[in-house]
Protein backbone atom coordinates (compact mmCIF):
# COMPACT_ATOMS: atom_id res chain seq x y z
CA UNK A 1 0.00 0.00 0.00
CA UNK A 2 1.33 3.69 -0.43
CA UNK A 3 1.65 6.07 2.08
CA UNK A 4 -0.88 7.90 0.08
CA UNK A 5 -3.23 4.72 1.09
CA UNK A 6 -2.39 4.11 4.40
CA UNK A 7 -2.99 7.71 5.16
CA UNK A 8 -6.31 7.23 3.38
CA UNK A 9 -7.87 4.19 5.40
CA UNK A 10 -6.02 5.87 8.69
CA UNK A 11 -7.95 9.28 8.06
CA UNK A 12 -11.19 6.74 6.83
CA UNK A 13 -11.06 4.89 10.15
CA UNK A 14 -10.74 8.11 12.27
CA UNK A 15 -13.59 9.27 10.52
CA UNK A 16 -15.51 6.48 10.97
CA UNK A 17 -14.80 5.63 14.28
CA UNK A 18 -15.94 10.03 14.59
CA UNK A 19 -12.98 11.78 15.87
CA UNK A 20 -12.57 15.47 14.84
CA UNK A 21 -10.16 17.43 15.33
CA UNK A 22 -10.54 20.20 18.26
CA UNK A 23 -9.93 23.96 18.04
CA UNK A 24 -8.97 25.22 21.43
CA UNK A 25 -9.75 28.71 20.64
CA UNK A 26 -13.58 27.91 19.00
CA UNK A 27 -13.47 25.75 22.25
CA UNK A 28 -12.88 29.10 24.60
CA UNK A 29 -16.28 30.60 23.45
CA UNK A 30 -18.06 27.39 23.49
CA UNK A 31 -16.82 27.09 27.64
CA UNK A 32 -18.79 30.64 27.96
CA UNK A 33 -21.98 28.25 28.29
CA UNK A 34 -20.35 26.62 31.11
CA UNK A 35 -19.62 30.15 33.23
CA UNK A 36 -22.75 29.68 35.13
CA UNK A 37 -22.22 27.15 36.99
CA UNK A 38 -17.99 26.12 36.54
CA UNK A 39 -14.69 27.83 36.45
CA UNK A 40 -11.37 26.17 35.60
CA UNK A 41 -9.81 26.65 38.75
CA UNK A 42 -12.30 26.25 41.53
CA UNK A 43 -15.30 24.24 42.98
CA UNK A 44 -18.34 26.92 42.00
CA UNK A 45 -21.71 24.92 41.53
CA UNK A 46 -20.24 22.58 39.72
CA UNK A 47 -16.67 21.07 40.06
CA UNK A 48 -13.36 22.76 38.91
CA UNK A 49 -12.29 22.21 35.02
CA UNK A 50 -8.57 22.25 36.18
CA UNK A 51 -6.98 18.52 36.01
CA UNK A 52 -9.84 16.84 34.57
CA UNK A 53 -8.33 14.98 31.78
CA UNK A 54 -7.35 11.66 33.53
CA UNK A 55 -9.26 11.85 36.44
CA UNK A 56 -11.68 9.80 37.86
CA UNK A 57 -15.53 10.97 37.35
CA UNK A 58 -16.78 12.38 40.75
CA UNK A 59 -13.60 12.93 42.70
CA UNK A 60 -12.72 16.68 43.70
CA UNK A 61 -12.13 16.76 46.99
CA UNK A 62 -14.58 18.93 48.65
CA UNK A 63 -17.06 19.24 45.39
CA UNK A 64 -20.51 17.70 46.71
CA UNK A 65 -21.22 15.00 43.26
CA UNK A 66 -24.61 13.38 43.01
CA UNK A 67 -24.72 10.14 44.23
CA UNK A 68 -25.00 8.70 39.94
CA UNK A 69 -21.87 10.75 39.58
CA UNK A 70 -19.61 9.38 42.45
CA UNK A 71 -21.13 6.06 41.08
CA UNK A 72 -20.24 6.79 37.37
CA UNK A 73 -17.34 4.54 37.05
CA UNK A 74 -14.92 6.00 34.50
CA UNK A 75 -11.94 8.12 34.11
CA UNK A 76 -12.36 11.76 31.71
CA UNK A 77 -10.49 11.22 28.80
CA UNK A 78 -12.02 12.73 24.97
CA UNK A 79 -14.30 9.75 24.41
CA UNK A 80 -16.10 10.00 28.04
CA UNK A 81 -16.23 13.86 27.96
CA UNK A 82 -18.13 13.28 24.43
CA UNK A 83 -20.38 11.43 25.47
CA UNK A 84 -20.91 12.85 29.05
CA UNK A 85 -21.28 16.34 26.87
CA UNK A 86 -23.57 15.18 24.31
CA UNK A 87 -26.54 14.08 26.37
CA UNK A 88 -25.31 14.36 30.62
CA UNK A 89 -28.84 13.65 31.84
CA UNK A 90 -28.92 10.43 30.08
CA UNK A 91 -24.99 9.54 29.92
CA UNK A 92 -25.44 10.13 34.05
CA UNK A 93 -28.65 9.22 34.96
CA UNK A 94 -29.89 11.53 38.42
CA UNK A 95 -26.47 14.04 37.97
CA UNK A 96 -27.03 17.11 39.25
CA UNK A 97 -26.00 18.77 36.34
CA UNK A 98 -29.26 20.02 34.52
CA UNK A 99 -28.18 20.80 31.12
CA UNK A 100 -29.34 19.61 27.98
CA UNK A 101 -25.85 19.30 26.07
CA UNK A 102 -23.92 20.69 23.24
CA UNK A 103 -25.37 18.74 20.71
CA UNK A 104 -22.93 19.55 17.58
CA UNK A 105 -20.26 17.45 17.66
CA UNK A 106 -17.26 19.51 16.21
CA UNK A 107 -18.71 22.07 19.52
CA UNK A 108 -17.71 19.31 21.30
CA UNK A 109 -14.28 18.46 19.90
CA UNK A 110 -13.39 22.16 20.11
CA UNK A 111 -15.19 22.59 23.89
CA UNK A 112 -12.98 19.46 25.07
CA UNK A 113 -9.59 20.66 23.02
CA UNK A 114 -10.24 23.59 24.99
CA UNK A 115 -10.51 22.29 28.49
CA UNK A 116 -7.28 20.25 27.69
CA UNK A 117 -5.32 22.97 26.64
CA UNK A 118 -6.14 25.59 29.83
CA UNK A 119 -5.72 21.99 31.82
CA UNK A 120 -2.22 22.85 30.89
CA UNK A 121 -2.21 26.47 31.35
CA UNK A 122 -1.06 28.70 34.22
CA UNK A 123 -4.24 29.31 35.76
CA UNK A 124 -4.17 25.34 36.40
CA UNK A 125 -0.50 24.82 36.73
CA UNK A 126 -0.90 27.08 40.17
CA UNK A 127 -3.45 24.46 41.68
CA UNK B 1 -5.21 32.81 43.41
CA UNK B 2 -8.68 33.63 44.39
CA UNK B 3 -9.82 35.14 47.65
CA UNK B 4 -12.99 33.79 48.98
CA UNK B 5 -15.49 36.11 50.24
CA UNK B 6 -18.43 35.94 52.80
CA UNK B 7 -21.27 36.02 51.51
CA UNK B 8 -23.50 39.03 53.05
CA UNK B 9 -26.22 37.98 55.01
CA UNK B 10 -29.03 40.38 53.74
CA UNK B 11 -28.56 39.12 50.32
CA UNK B 12 -29.03 35.25 51.13
CA UNK B 13 -32.12 35.76 54.19
CA UNK B 14 -34.44 34.95 51.37
CA UNK B 15 -33.93 31.97 49.71
CA UNK B 16 -31.80 30.16 52.69
CA UNK B 17 -34.20 31.13 56.14
CA UNK B 18 -35.88 27.56 56.19
CA UNK B 19 -37.64 27.77 59.22
CA UNK B 20 -39.29 31.14 58.46
CA UNK B 21 -40.36 29.74 55.40
CA UNK B 22 -44.28 30.30 56.21
CA UNK B 23 -43.59 33.60 57.15
CA UNK B 24 -42.29 34.26 53.79
CA UNK B 25 -44.49 32.29 52.13
CA UNK B 26 -47.47 35.02 53.68
CA UNK B 27 -44.78 37.56 52.76
CA UNK B 28 -44.75 36.78 49.36
CA UNK B 29 -48.52 36.57 49.07
CA UNK B 30 -49.11 40.01 50.47
CA UNK B 31 -46.26 41.36 47.61
CA UNK B 32 -46.24 41.87 44.26
CA UNK B 33 -44.06 38.91 43.52
CA UNK B 34 -46.53 36.23 43.19
CA UNK B 35 -47.47 38.13 40.02
CA UNK B 36 -44.40 37.79 38.26
CA UNK B 37 -44.72 35.90 35.06
CA UNK B 38 -42.43 32.60 36.11
CA UNK B 39 -44.59 32.45 39.59
CA UNK B 40 -47.48 32.43 37.31
CA UNK B 41 -45.91 29.44 35.32
CA UNK B 42 -44.70 27.81 38.49
CA UNK B 43 -47.92 28.01 40.41
CA UNK B 44 -49.45 26.22 37.07
CA UNK B 45 -46.98 23.59 37.50
CA UNK B 46 -49.10 22.60 40.96
CA UNK B 47 -51.60 21.03 38.85
CA UNK B 48 -49.47 18.72 37.51
CA UNK B 49 -48.61 17.28 41.05
CA UNK B 50 -52.03 17.44 41.92
CA UNK B 51 -52.81 15.19 38.79
CA UNK B 52 -50.76 13.09 40.01
CA UNK B 53 -48.21 13.60 37.31
CA UNK B 54 -45.47 13.87 39.52
CA UNK B 55 -42.28 14.94 37.45
CA UNK B 56 -39.04 12.91 37.61
CA UNK B 57 -36.77 13.77 40.00
CA UNK B 58 -34.21 15.29 37.27
CA UNK B 59 -37.10 18.15 37.40
CA UNK B 60 -35.97 19.06 41.08
CA UNK B 61 -32.26 18.43 39.75
CA UNK B 62 -31.90 20.96 36.98
CA UNK B 63 -33.88 23.70 39.17
CA UNK B 64 -31.23 22.96 42.26
CA UNK B 65 -28.58 23.88 39.38
CA UNK B 66 -30.42 27.05 38.01
CA UNK B 67 -31.26 27.73 42.03
CA UNK B 68 -26.86 27.50 42.78
CA UNK B 69 -26.54 29.75 39.80
CA UNK B 70 -28.75 31.68 41.16
CA UNK B 71 -27.33 32.47 44.44
CA UNK B 72 -23.97 32.71 43.42
CA UNK B 73 -25.05 35.62 41.02
CA UNK B 74 -26.71 37.49 44.24
CA UNK B 75 -23.63 37.28 46.22
CA UNK B 76 -21.12 38.42 42.74
CA UNK B 77 -23.72 40.90 42.39
CA UNK B 78 -23.13 41.80 46.74
CA UNK B 79 -19.39 41.84 46.08
CA UNK B 80 -19.70 44.08 42.85
CA UNK B 81 -21.91 46.68 44.86
CA UNK B 82 -19.44 46.84 47.75
CA UNK B 83 -16.37 46.94 45.61
CA UNK B 84 -16.50 50.72 45.33
CA UNK B 85 -15.97 50.23 41.86
CA UNK B 86 -19.40 50.85 40.38
CA UNK B 87 -20.58 54.53 40.06
CA UNK B 88 -24.13 55.83 39.71
CA UNK B 89 -26.09 54.62 37.31
CA UNK B 90 -24.11 51.44 37.05
CA UNK B 91 -24.20 50.94 40.81
CA UNK B 92 -28.26 50.97 40.71
CA UNK B 93 -28.49 48.74 37.84
CA UNK B 94 -26.70 46.20 39.84
CA UNK B 95 -28.67 46.05 42.46
CA UNK B 96 -31.68 46.60 40.43
CA UNK B 97 -30.37 43.29 38.59
CA UNK B 98 -29.11 41.42 41.95
CA UNK B 99 -32.94 42.53 42.92
CA UNK B 100 -33.58 39.99 39.83
CA UNK B 101 -31.80 37.21 40.50
CA UNK B 102 -33.13 37.31 44.39
CA UNK B 103 -36.67 36.67 43.11
CA UNK B 104 -35.44 33.99 40.79
CA UNK B 105 -33.84 32.71 43.50
CA UNK B 106 -36.75 32.94 45.68
CA UNK B 107 -39.34 31.51 42.95
CA UNK B 108 -37.07 28.67 42.49
CA UNK B 109 -36.61 27.34 45.96
CA UNK B 110 -40.12 27.24 46.36
CA UNK B 111 -41.11 25.21 43.34
CA UNK B 112 -38.25 22.66 44.64
CA UNK B 113 -39.97 22.53 47.94
CA UNK B 114 -43.07 22.17 45.97
CA UNK B 115 -42.29 19.20 43.93
CA UNK B 116 -41.34 17.59 47.28
CA UNK B 117 -37.40 18.38 46.92
CA UNK B 118 -34.61 19.78 49.10
CA UNK B 119 -33.62 23.16 47.72
CA UNK B 120 -29.60 24.14 48.03
CA UNK B 121 -28.98 26.82 50.42
CA UNK B 122 -26.47 29.46 49.42
CA UNK B 123 -23.27 28.90 50.17
CA UNK B 124 -21.22 30.55 53.37
CA UNK B 125 -18.45 31.41 51.42
CA UNK B 126 -17.69 31.97 47.31
CA UNK B 127 -15.10 32.19 45.33
CA UNK B 128 -15.24 34.90 42.83
CA UNK B 129 -11.64 36.13 41.08
CA UNK B 130 -11.34 39.31 43.10
CA UNK B 131 -7.73 39.67 42.11
CA UNK B 132 -8.83 40.51 38.71
CA UNK B 133 -11.62 43.16 39.57
CA UNK B 134 -9.42 46.47 39.73
CA UNK B 135 -12.11 48.94 37.93
CA UNK B 136 -15.36 49.25 37.11
CA UNK B 137 -15.36 47.83 33.52
CA UNK B 138 -13.83 44.51 35.33
CA UNK B 139 -16.92 44.29 37.34
CA UNK B 140 -19.02 44.62 34.40
CA UNK B 141 -17.15 42.22 32.22
CA UNK B 142 -17.05 39.80 35.20
CA UNK B 143 -21.05 40.24 35.32
CA UNK B 144 -21.62 40.15 32.09
CA UNK B 145 -19.62 36.93 31.71
CA UNK B 146 -22.23 35.38 34.95
CA UNK B 147 -25.38 36.54 33.17
CA UNK B 148 -24.04 34.84 29.49
CA UNK B 149 -23.36 31.84 31.15
CA UNK B 150 -27.13 32.01 33.21
CA UNK B 151 -28.83 32.70 29.59
CA UNK B 152 -26.90 29.24 28.64
CA UNK B 153 -27.53 27.52 31.56
CA UNK B 154 -31.30 27.96 30.89
CA UNK B 155 -31.30 27.14 27.39
CA UNK B 156 -29.71 24.27 28.66
CA UNK B 157 -32.26 23.57 31.21
CA UNK B 158 -35.49 24.45 28.95
CA UNK B 159 -35.18 21.38 26.60
CA UNK B 160 -34.71 18.89 29.67
CA UNK B 161 -37.53 19.71 31.51
CA UNK B 162 -40.03 17.18 32.11
CA UNK B 163 -42.83 19.41 32.65
CA UNK B 164 -43.40 22.02 30.59
CA UNK B 165 -44.47 24.70 32.96
CA UNK B 166 -41.33 24.54 33.97
CA UNK B 167 -39.43 25.11 31.11
CA UNK B 168 -41.10 28.35 30.12
CA UNK B 169 -40.53 29.25 33.58
CA UNK B 170 -37.13 28.64 32.94
CA UNK B 171 -37.65 30.86 29.69
CA UNK B 172 -39.17 33.53 31.28
CA UNK B 173 -36.02 33.67 33.74
CA UNK B 174 -33.77 33.30 30.38
CA UNK B 175 -35.47 36.70 29.08
CA UNK B 176 -34.18 38.79 32.01
CA UNK B 177 -30.92 37.42 32.17
CA UNK B 178 -30.63 38.06 28.41
CA UNK B 179 -31.81 41.58 28.67
CA UNK B 180 -29.17 42.09 32.15
CA UNK B 181 -26.60 40.61 29.63
CA UNK B 182 -27.49 43.33 26.81
CA UNK B 183 -27.26 46.24 28.78
CA UNK B 184 -24.22 45.12 31.25
CA UNK B 185 -22.70 45.03 27.40
CA UNK B 186 -24.20 48.39 26.47
CA UNK B 187 -22.93 50.05 29.81
CA UNK B 188 -19.41 48.18 28.67
CA UNK B 189 -19.49 50.16 25.15
CA UNK B 190 -19.59 46.28 23.66
CA UNK B 191 -22.19 45.69 21.09
CA UNK B 192 -25.14 45.04 23.24
CA UNK B 193 -26.79 42.51 21.01
CA UNK B 194 -23.83 40.55 19.49
CA UNK B 195 -25.56 37.57 17.71
CA UNK B 196 -29.01 36.74 16.58
CA UNK B 197 -28.95 33.32 18.60
CA UNK B 198 -28.01 32.55 21.95
CA UNK B 199 -25.69 29.18 23.09
C1 LIG C 1 -26.53 24.55 35.49
C2 LIG C 1 -25.20 24.36 35.99
C3 LIG C 1 -24.20 23.68 35.06
C4 LIG C 1 -23.88 24.00 33.77
C5 LIG C 1 -24.48 25.11 32.90
C6 LIG C 1 -22.82 23.11 33.38
N1 LIG C 1 -22.52 22.25 34.41
FE1 LIG C 1 -21.13 20.76 34.40
N2 LIG C 1 -21.68 20.20 36.26
C7 LIG C 1 -22.63 20.82 37.02
C8 LIG C 1 -22.84 20.07 38.24
C9 LIG C 1 -23.82 20.41 39.35
C10 LIG C 1 -21.97 18.97 38.18
C11 LIG C 1 -21.85 17.81 39.17
C12 LIG C 1 -22.79 16.73 38.62
C13 LIG C 1 -23.07 15.56 39.53
O1 LIG C 1 -22.49 15.44 40.63
O2 LIG C 1 -23.92 14.73 39.12
C14 LIG C 1 -21.25 19.08 36.91
C15 LIG C 1 -20.29 18.16 36.48
C16 LIG C 1 -19.57 18.28 35.31
C17 LIG C 1 -18.52 17.37 34.88
C18 LIG C 1 -18.01 16.17 35.66
C19 LIG C 1 -16.78 16.64 36.43
C20 LIG C 1 -16.18 15.71 37.44
O3 LIG C 1 -15.40 16.22 38.27
O4 LIG C 1 -16.47 14.49 37.44
C21 LIG C 1 -18.06 17.84 33.69
C22 LIG C 1 -16.96 17.24 32.83
C23 LIG C 1 -18.82 19.03 33.36
N3 LIG C 1 -19.72 19.26 34.36
C24 LIG C 1 -18.63 19.80 32.23
C25 LIG C 1 -19.44 20.88 31.86
C26 LIG C 1 -19.26 21.67 30.66
C27 LIG C 1 -18.13 21.48 29.66
C28 LIG C 1 -20.27 22.59 30.64
C29 LIG C 1 -20.59 23.63 29.56
C30 LIG C 1 -20.89 23.11 28.26
C31 LIG C 1 -21.07 22.39 31.82
N4 LIG C 1 -20.53 21.35 32.55
C32 LIG C 1 -22.20 23.13 32.15
C33 LIG C 1 -23.34 21.96 36.70
C34 LIG C 1 -23.33 22.57 35.46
Amino acid sequence: MSAAAVLAVVVGAAAAKGELTGDPKAGEAIYARCFACHALAYNRTGPKHCGLLGRRAGSVAGFEYSAAMKRANWVWNRQTLDRFLADPLKAVPGTTMGYAGVKDRQERADLIAYIEQAGRSEVCRAR
Amino acid sequence: MSSRIQSPDASLSLASDAPNLETRRSFLGKSGLVLSGAAVALLAGRDVLAKGNRPAGSDVNVLNSALGAELEAIAAYQVGAESGLLQKPVLNLAVTFQGHHKEHADVLTKTIIKLGGQPVSAKEKYTFPVETLKTQSDVLRFAAMLEKGAVSAYLGAVPVFENRDLAKAAASILGDEAMHWAILRNALGDAPVPAAFMS
